[in-house]
């Protein structure tokens, strides 16, 4: 992820700003400039609450080389309150405990790096609740 | 009156015993453990670092706050270990805490009391009456060489304050601050490990500095060790902070609620601010607390507190110290331990 497309992304990434149709209700995340439900360019800038459901995950167990050391690393689809969805590694542990249908909590970590001497990246990763 | 208006600490799951650092390296644990009074600490996740740390501790400053974040006028961070050298880990907060861009954005450093300095000049610039809130954090992710007596303590951590003159949970009734040129500690320009001087870093260093601040802020105050409820000073090791303490005349009762160094380690910057984070789980209105910084280099902030009213509104608005201490732990042996810290030399 280049720096200048990471910083474009810091309002989704840090704090969950997604747009609500002001038609439909349809909640785009990361915002869309015409609803995929209804067609219309009117939308109202939210943020999405920090909670949700997993609605599915898979366990990556050969990971690309900025992960490789973070293995076996679950990542899931989230379903948060609002109903919108996002894709999300799931953090603090054990691939054994992620389930469909558990609650998570988003917070705020480190994505990935560029390299030794490149950026640090990032945005929102799940942990399991209670 | 001026004083912290909404506080919080985070600290990571990971947990190392000083056990499994001990077996690693042909040491004895139980003198270790004996020598240090530390049991175990914690450890930061791959993905934490100083600026993740502060954001979690600062979110929930804000929640006790009850404040709109916008209204912060300053951001400091305390720290040895900021992930960048050049970027300041708050311009990464702001953002992510939804302050500024209406801010004043500064990095600190002095060793172990980096975070103390944050909270000092965020208490000025709302007492000078230039901003109506101001945030000072204390956090790191503390390093120690593979082997070296600091491998035994250094760890994950921190708390963020909010400065304010409205709705005082603790009320800032005296500072002082104690400084000198003692190299007892330090780590240069591109070096990985700080390097120390022994058992230089005791009497000339830690305790010159500790008493020093305590005893003059004490007498600058009007006050004597019985004023006080609780006492929490810099925490790198269990002992030190115990003798410094009882020299100035508290009790270990006193002491004892803030000294949370035996299960959490020495998290640098963020060590006596969390001793006062873990003392306000408990702390009632009316109860007076000194805390005592120490950073190596050498220097020492020392702050009276004043416990108000406000501590019953805003104590359950984020997790205890408690909770976040003995909940959900993962426990890592000493290989984990160095995957996590980065220990190990990869040939990427």
């Amino acid at each position: 992820m280049i720096t200048p497309r990471y910083t474009r992304e810091i309002p989704q990434r840090y704090h969950l700003e997604a747009g609500k149709c002001t038609e439909c209700n349809f909640i785009a995340f990361p915002p869309r400039l015409i609803c995929p439900e209804c067609g219309s360019r009117e939308f109202e800038q939210i943020s999405l609450s920090p909670s949700g459901k997993i609605v599915t995950y898979t366990v990556v167990c050969v990971a690309a080389e900025e992960f490789s050391t973070e293995t076996p690393l679950p990542i899931a689809i989230i379903e948060t309150d609002e109903g919108a969805r996002l894709t999300a590694q799931v953090v603090d542990c054990d691939p054994e405990e992620v389930e469909i249908g558990k609650r998570v909590r988003l917070i705020f970590r480190c994505i990935q790096k560029e390299g030794l001497a490149g950026i640090r990246q990032y945005g929102y990763k799940a942990v399991l609740e209670g | 009156m001026t004083g912290i208006v909404g506080y919080g600490a985070y600290l990571p799951r990971y947990r190392i015993k000083i056990e499994e650092i001990a077996s690693q390296w042909g040491k004895d644990p139980t003198t270790i453990k004996n020598g240090l009074l530390v049991h175990e600490k914690t450890v930061p996740g791959m993905d934490e670092d100083t600026i993740t740390i502060s954001v979690q501790a600062a979110k929930y400053a804000v929640q006790r706050a009850r404040i709109d974040p916008q209204e912060i006028g300053a951001v400091y961070i305390g720290s040895e270990s900021h992930p960048y050298v050049v970027k300041p880990s708050g311009t990464v907060l702001i953002d992510a805490l939804g302050i500024g861009p209406d801010v004043h954005v500064a990095d600190y450093e002095f060793a172990c009391k980096a975070g103390t300095e944050a909270v000092f000049v965020a208490y000025s610039h709302v007492k000078s009456g230039v901003m109506r809130y101001a945030m000072g954090i204390g956090a790191d992710t503390s390093q120690g060489a593979p082997g070296d007596a600091l491998e035994f303590t250094a760890s994950a951590g921190g708390s963020a304050f909010i400065i304010g003159s409205e709705k005082v949970v603790l009320e800032i009734e005296a500072t002082y601050s104690y400084t000198s040129d003692t190299a007892d500690f330090w780590r240069r320009e591109g070096r990985v490990y700080p390097e120390h001087g022994g058992r230089f870093t005791g009497e000339p260093a830690y305790f010159r500095h500790v008493l020093g601040a305590g005893r003059e802020i004490m007498e600058r105050a009007g006050l004597e060790a019985k004023d006080f409820d609780y006492a929490v000073f810099h925490m790198p090791n269990g002992k030190f902070p115990m003798k410094a303490g009882r020299t100035l005349g508290f009790e270990k009762e006193q002491i004892e609620p803030g000294w949370v160094v035996p299960w959490m380690g020495n998290t640098y910057s963020g060590s006596s601010p969390t001793g006062l984070v873990a003392i306000l789980d408990v702390a009632r209105p009316g109860e007076r607390i000194l805390l005592v910084s120490f950073g190596s280099g050498a220097g020492s902030d020392a702050f009276v507190f004043k416990v108000t009213e406000e501590i019953e509104a805003v104590r359950d608005l984020a997790p205890s110290f408690k909770s976040l201490l003995e909940e959900n732990k993962i426990y890592l042996n000493y290989g984990e331990y160095a995957k996590f810290r980065g220990k190990i030399l990869m040939n990427t």
